[in-house]
C-alpha cells in the first residue's frame, strides 16, 4: 500500500504511541485486503462502547490509548451502550468517558443519521454498527466496510481508511438478483424478508425488485435484518435507492422470494404470549415517526399494558419526543422511551424471557440468546398484548 | 521444515507450537485470564495458549476478540507469536494492539501441536525445528 511521506512518519512514530497504533492496524488491513492507499473519511461511528460486550479487556485498552494521548480527527460518535446493575452501569459509564476523553461524541447509537452523524452520498466513512453499515451504504450511498471497533476507532484517529472493499465501485456492483413475488407490506414483512434475506445470501449485494416501501424506515429495518442473519453491508433496491441504476453490471443469478418465505420466518418466531414478558421497539433506534406511531397505538388501545413496552431510540429521538409529548403519552401505558441504549448488547437474561418485537434483527438475536420470541407488527402486539 | 507467508505484525519468536484446525473466536472463546481455550467448537478445547506459537487457519466471531488478544499479553498469557493461513480484521488488529509478531499465508495442516518453531514475523518466515520425537 502506498503511504504518504506524512502516513510514513505517523507509522514510524514520529507524532506518538496512539497515532502510531492507529496507523499499524490501518496498514495492516490495507495489506490484507490489498488496498491500493488510505484515503480521508468524513465521519466514524465507533462500535466496542457496551461494556458486556467489551469487558475489562477493552476498558483497559481503551484507558491505556487515552493515557498515550489517543484523540480522534473526525466527527465520531458511539454504537449503543448496554444496561444492567449498579455495578455493570458504573463500568459503562467509565468508558462513555474514556471514548469523550478522546474527542469524541459519547451519543451512543445505531441511528447516528437522526442526529448530527449524517454523511452525503458519495462520502467515505469508517463505521462499524451493522445496521448503520448497511443504511449508510444502501439508503445514503456513503460508502463504508463493516468495520470492527478497534478499525473504526484507528480511522477516527487517523482520519482516514484502506481504500478497498465498498469504497471501490467495482464492489458495490449486485451479486445476485431478488425478484420478490411475495406480497411484502407491513414493517415486519419488511422485517422477516431481510432476515430470510440475510440466511439465505451471506455476505452479498443483492439487488431487490418487486418492493415499493412505505416509508424509510422499512428499508432501514429491512437492512438491519439481513446484515443480523447474515453479513451483508449493501443492497440495493429497483427505482428506491440511490445506486439502483448502476448496480447491475454482469449477468448475476437471481432467486425469488415467495409468500411461503416470509411465512417460515414469521412462524419461526410466534413464540405464544404467555411465554412474553416485554415487548421491544426500536432495533435499530426508533425515529420519530415510529414512536409517534406507538403512542398513536397505546392511545387506540385505551389501557395500559400488563407488561412492559421498550422503545430503544438515540437521545436525540427521545428529546424530541419528549418535547412533543410522546413520552409522556407511552408512559402512560406502561411504556418507556430508553435513550442511548441497546437490549441486544445488555446482561439482561434473568430480567425477561420472552420478548415481542417488530424487529427481525432483535428476533435473531434474543432466540440465539435463548429467549421466547414473537415478531409482528407493532399495530398488532400493542393490540394484542396483555 | 521452513514455510514462507507474509507479515501482519513484526517481531521474532521461538517456541512450542499449539495447532487449531479450525478457525478460533477469541471473545468467549479464550479466557483472558488464564490463556486457557474454552470455544466449544475448537479442537484445541482445554489447552493454553500462553507462551506458545499459536497457529490456526482464521479468526471468527466478534470483533470484540481483539481486546480479549491485548488482554491476554496485558495478564502475561499471551502466545509468543500467532500464525494464521488468512489474517482477517479481528485477529490482526488484536495482534498489532498487543505488539505479538504475526506471519499469515501458511498452510496450518502442515504444523503440529508439541514441536517447535522459530518465527521471523518480518520476513514472514516459519521454520519447524527437529522435534526429538
Amino acid at each position: 500500500m502506498y503511504l504518504t511521506k506524512e502516513e510514513e512518519l505517523i507509522l514510524a512514530g514520529e507524532y506518538g504511541y496512539a497515532l502510531q497504533k492507529a496507523m499499524e492496524i490501518l496498514v495492516a488491513l490495507g495489506d490484507i485486503y490489498g488496498a491500493d492507499r488510505l484515503i480521508p473519511i468524513k465521519s466514524a461511528q465507533v462500535a466496542g462502547v457496551s461494556y458486556k460486550n467489551i469487558g475489562e479487556a477493552g476498558v483497559e485498552f481503551l484507558r491505556d490509548f487515552v493515557e498515550a494521548g489517543a484523540k480522534v480527527s473526525v466527527y465520531t460518535t458511539l454504537n449503543p451502550a448496554g444496561i444492567g446493575d449498579d455495578e455493570f452501569m458504573e463500568k459503562q459509564r467509565e468508558v462513555l468517558e474514556l471514548y469523550r476523553a478522546m474527542g469524541i461524541e459519547t451519543t451512543s447509537t445505531c441511528t447516528p443519521y437522526y442526529g448530527a452523524n449524517l454523511p452525503k452520498f458519495g462520502d467515505h466513512i469508517a463505521w462499524s454498527e451493522s445496521s448503520a453499515v448497511i443504511f449508510a451504504n444502501s439508503i445514503i450511498g456513503a460508502r463504508t466496510n463493516r468495520e470492527g471497533g478497534p478499525s473504526s476507532l484507528a480511522a477516527a484517529i487517523v482520519g482516514k481508511t484502506p481504500n478497498y472493499g465498498l469504497h471501490l465501485d467495482e464492489n458495490r456492483k449486485a451479486t445476485v438478483i431478488v425478484d420478490v413475488q411475495a406480497k411484502v407490506k407491513t414493517f415486519a414483512d419488511y422485517a422477516a424478508l431481510g432476515y430470510h434475506l440475510g440466511r439465505t445470501l451471506g455476505n452479498d449485494v443483492p439487488y431487490v425488485k418487486g418492493i415499493k416501501p412505505e416509508s424509510l424506515d422499512f428499508l432501514k429495518e429491512m437492512g438491519a435484518a439481513m446484515a443480523a442473519s447474515g453479513s451483508i453491508a449493501l443492497y440495493h433496491v429497483e427505482g428506491e435507492t440511490p445506486e439502483y441504476r448502476e448496480a447491475i453490471a454482469d449477468k448475476v443469478e437471481t432467486i425469488t422470494v415467495e409468500d411461503s418465505d416470509i411465512k417460515a420466518v414469521k412462524e419461526q418466531f410466534s413464540d405464544d404470549w404467555s411465554e412474553i414478558d416485554m415487548i421491544l421497539i426500536g432495533c435499530p433506534h426508533a425515529s420519530l415517526p415510529e414512536v409517534k406511531e406507538i403512542a398513536e397505538l397505546l392511545r387506540m388501545r385505551g389501557r395500559p399494558l400488563k407488561i412492559p413496552l421498550f422503545i430503544t431510540a438515540s437521545r436525540a429521538v427521545k428529546a424530541l419526543a419528549d418535547a412533543l409529548g410522546y413520552t409522556e403519552t407511552i408512559e402512560r401505558y406502561n411504556g418507556r422511551i430508553i435513550p442511548d441504549s441497546c437490549f441486544v448488547v445488555s446482561p439482561i437474561k434473568g430480567w425477561y424471557n420472552g420478548i415481542a418485537t417488530n424487529s427481525g434483527k432483535s428476533a435473531f438475536y434474543f432466540r440465539s440468546f435463548g429467549f421466547s420470541v414473537r415478531l409482528d407488527d407493532a399495530e398488532n402486539l400493542i393490540k394484542e398484548a396483555p | 521444515m521452513k514455510l514462507k507467508g507474509r507479515k501482519v505484525v513484526g517481531g521474532k519468536a521461538e517456541g512450542e507450537l499449539v495447532v487449531s484446525q479450525k478457525p478460533l473466536s477469541f471473545l468467549g472463546g479464550v479466557d483472558p485470564d488464564t490463556g486457557i481455550v474454552t470455544d466449544a467448537e475448537s479442537d484445541i478445547r482445554g489447552q493454553s495458549i500462553a507462551g506458545k506459537i499459536l497457529a490456526f487457519p482464521r479468526g471468527k466471531g466478534s470483533t470484540v476478540g481483539s481486546y480479549v488478544i491485548y488482554a491476554l499479553k496485558k495478564n502475561g498469557k499471551a502466545p509468543k507469536a500467532i500464525i494464521v493461513e488468512e489474517a482477517e480484521t479481528i485477529v490482526a488488529t488484536g495482534a498489532i494492539i498487543a505488539g505479538i509478531p504475526m506471519v499469515q499465508g501458511i498452510d496450518v495442516s502442515k504444523l503440529k501441536s508439541g514441536r517447535k518453531a522459530r518465527i521471523d514475523a518480518d520476513s514472514g518466515e516459519v521454520e519447524v525445528l527437529e522435534s526429538g520425537e
